[in-house]
């Protein structure tokens, strides 16, 4: 692989980034006055602000080389995540279930579950998703490390610390505000450093009909109908017509509703966001007005992928330095037929000379042939395209994505955390501003935690499948709670709680039984792909714990009276007014439905 | 409170600046090996520029106008009343 020198000039502007996220976190410290001002802004942010925020914290790391890798490896049925997927949820939970986050005052998911549920449903909330939301940093983590390694040959170790400072260092200083208020600068810079690489690269292989025709012609050499790569929904008939090998069923009820819905509605990092805004309004129209940039990213994160796939390396591209006399042979055979994407390289311990030494050699799959490294899709994107000045662009564009992420796991751990685990069984009854210092303490060790993770979850190669898989475990169940819960006044406290077990326990047996991932206990079904399996498991997962939340709810008596749920559910809550005044673009349930149809109108386009 | 347009309009002009500067000084034969021999640094610095200058635009706008984008008020720390939920 090729390594690049970095210049005086990409590191000034690394620099420059660096400077200015910590200077806005110092700023802002001032304004942290009150536990309400670190981990909810005091709840005064402004929609649009609030909205870039939304989307900008979930474009982290993950997202970002984990879309480019899916775009390489599924092509454009990955815009799914995007048209398919995400819209509905984030216009599902801006107009119908934000009344009842921000006008219930809770100040967290888990605390929702508690007004509506019981201690014992927010308990297990607050403590799966504590624990999700440090692996997820972690995850961010690793992959940013990862990539600086490949590309800088920086240690592991030196990039996973200096990110993880910085960002602990501005939100210690400035709360969700900081974070937030960094999120908007990093959403632009994320955009404005990768679309030259969109327009490089589309320039590169012809434009869109060159790329798609290019395409084609990968989807008939591995045996798949033309428009493989470049279709939506045509190839979703059958598992084997597809690279991805799912059907339509599978995508759109396991993706499309219950991952999709699980995250968007459910989970606190992007929750937290709208609900630091400013008036119920605004909090209902944050995610509906995050869906406009929404619908726009598969351009600059999932093309690429695409482009990478079967754009001609220019010279010095794969120029191999490796020890091993394979690689340097392999090369060759590599480039001209995968475009841009590497293949695997894989340590063994080799006997040479008497001695075992660790050699690096090429990864070859059971029949024989070299497997392709995804992940490293975006740095090969980058050293191709982007000469010196632009390089140091691109590079902190992706510092910008990770440390995005990373700034949103961090303020929903140390709120869960404060608020739903240490104010609720380990500290209760302390001043505001003992729980604020334990909010900048529990910043602090919840990043220590996640450099932790970061070593473990280095050891997974496609890292979109991987993220499904935890996010499936705890979030599928998790969205037929908050269903029941907002809608269906008799969901009991016995019933939430036995069903998140009911619903997380069938997660894990699925993935038990079934493969190409776990089936630690036997193999019941092998799936075409993880992420087919991970769809499913989704299913599988919402049902188990929608049918037993109904089950137990109907056989417990219902401990919460009518006044207590007002608010809280949905046939006890009175219609909010409050938007009559706003022009009929800013109104949530007119945007809703303009981007609704915006988004069929795409997934028509690309069919 | 801060208004996140001025360090965002500043930082993408400072960006602009560097980038395009950069861009002036000739060096054909890196561009030629990476961005099919157009000289993006100072194509791609003028775009930050005039994003970065838009942004402060719009700021001082803002300021001077008092207008804002969707009709929200304008953000400030104290704004608790009973109709709008907080």
């Amino acid at each position: 692989m090729h390594s690049v020198a970095l210049h005086h000039v990409d590191w000034v502007i690394l620099a420059v980034y660096v400077v200015f996220v910590l200077g806005i976190g110092w700023v802002l410290k001032r304004y942290m006055k009150t536990s309400t001002d670190f981990f909810l802004s005091g709840r005064s942010i402004p929609a649009w602000i609030a909205a870039l925020a939304f989307v900008s914290a979930n474009l982290g790391a993950n997202e970002v080389m984990g879309m480019a890798a899916s775009g390489a490896k599924y092509g454009m049925m990955t815009c799914h995540f995007y048209w398919l997927g995400a819209v509905a949820a984030m216009v599902f939970v801006g107009v119908f279930m934000m009344p009842f986050y921000y006008g219930s005052k809770a100040r967290s998911v888990p605390e929702y579950l508690k007004l509506r549920f019981d201690e014992k449903t927010r308990g297990f909330n607050a403590l799966s998703f504590a624990v999700m939301t440090v692996f997820q940093s972690g995850i961010s983590m690793a992959v940013l490390a990862s990539l600086m390694e490949t590309v800088l040959d920086w240690p592991f170790t030196v990039s996973l610390w200096v990110s993880a400072v910085v960002v602990l260092v501005y939100i210690f200083l400035g709360g969700l505000t900081s974070a937030i208020y960094n999120e908007v600068l990093q959403f632009f810079l994320i955009v404005l450093g990768f679309l030259p690489l969109v327009l490089l690269g589309l320039a590169d292989v012809g434009w869109w009909d060159g790329l798609v025709a290019k395409l084609n012609a990968v989807a008939t050499s591995e045996g798949y109908k033309a428009g493989a790569w470049t279709s939506v929904w045509a190839n979703m008939d059958a598992t084997a017509n597809n690279p991805m090998h799912v059907e339509w069923v599978g995508m759109v009820l396991g993706l499309g509703f219950v991952l999709a819905f699980g995250y968007w509605c459910t989970d606190f990092l992007v929750v937290q966001r709208a609900m630091a805004a400013e008036s119920m309004s605004a909090a209902r129209r944050v995610p509906v007005l995050a869906t406009i940039p929404k619908i726009l990213i598969p351009a600059i994160v999932i093309v690429p992928g695409m482009i990478a796939l079967v754009a001609k390396p220019h010279a010095g591209v794969f120029d191999l330095k490796q020890d091993s006399p394979e690689t340097i042979a392999g090369a060759k055979l590599a480039a001209p037929r995968w475009g841009l994407v590497p293949p695997k390289l894989e340590e063994v311990t080799q006997d040479v000379g008497g001695l075992p030494t660790k050699v690096k050699q090429f990864k070859r799959d059971a029949q024989g042939n070299l497997e392709r490294d995804y992940n490293k899709t975006v740095p090969m994107l980058l050293i191709q395209y982007f000469p010196t000045g632009l390089l140091g662009l691109g590079l902190t564009a992706l510092m910008a994505s990770f440390m995005s992420g990373m700034a949103g796991n961090v303020t929903a751990f140390n709120t869960v955390w404060t608020y739903d685990i240490y104010q609720s069984y380990i500290a209760p009854n302390r001043s505001d501003q003992h729980y604020l210092w334990m909010g900048r303490m529990a910043t602090v060790f919840g990043v220590v935690i996640s450099i932790g993770t970061a070593y473990v979850a280095a050891r997974f190669d496609n890292i979109m499948d991987f993220i499904q898989l935890v996010f499936g475990f705890v979030n599928a169940p998790l969205f037929a709670t908050f269903l029941l819960g907002m809608f269906w006044k008799r969901a009991t406290g016995h019933g939430a709680f036995f069903g998140l077990l009911a619903g997380t326990g069938a997660s894990a047996l699925h993935t038990a039984i079934t493969g190409p991932t776990g089936h630690w206990l036997a193999q019941v079904q092998k799936y075409g792909s993880d992420m087919a399996q991970n769809f499913w498991m989704a299913i599988f997962s919402w049902t188990t714990c929608f049918v037993v939340t109904i089950v137990v709810s109907l056989a417990t008596t219902q401990k919460k009276p009518d006044e207590e749920l007002r608010g809280l559910v949905y046939s006890l809550t009175p219609r909010t007014g409050g938007d009559e005044h706003l022009a009929w673009y800013a109104r949530p349930g007119y945007l809703a439905v303009i981007m609704l149809a915006v988004t069929i109108v795409l997934n028509v386009i690309f069919w | 409170m801060l208004d996140i347009r001025i360090p965002m309009g500043v930082m993408f002009t400072v960006l602009g600046v560097i980038l395009s500067g950069y861009g002036l000084v000739p060096n054909a034969e890196l561009y030629a090996r990476h961005s099919l021999g157009i000289n993006m640094n100072l194509w791609w610095g003028l775009v930050l520029l005039a994003f970065g200058l838009a942004m402060l635009w719009l700021a001082r706008r803002a300021k001077t106008v008092s207008g804002t984008v969707f009709g929200e008020t304008v953000s400030g720390h104290e704004k608790h009343s009973p109709e709008n939920g907080s």
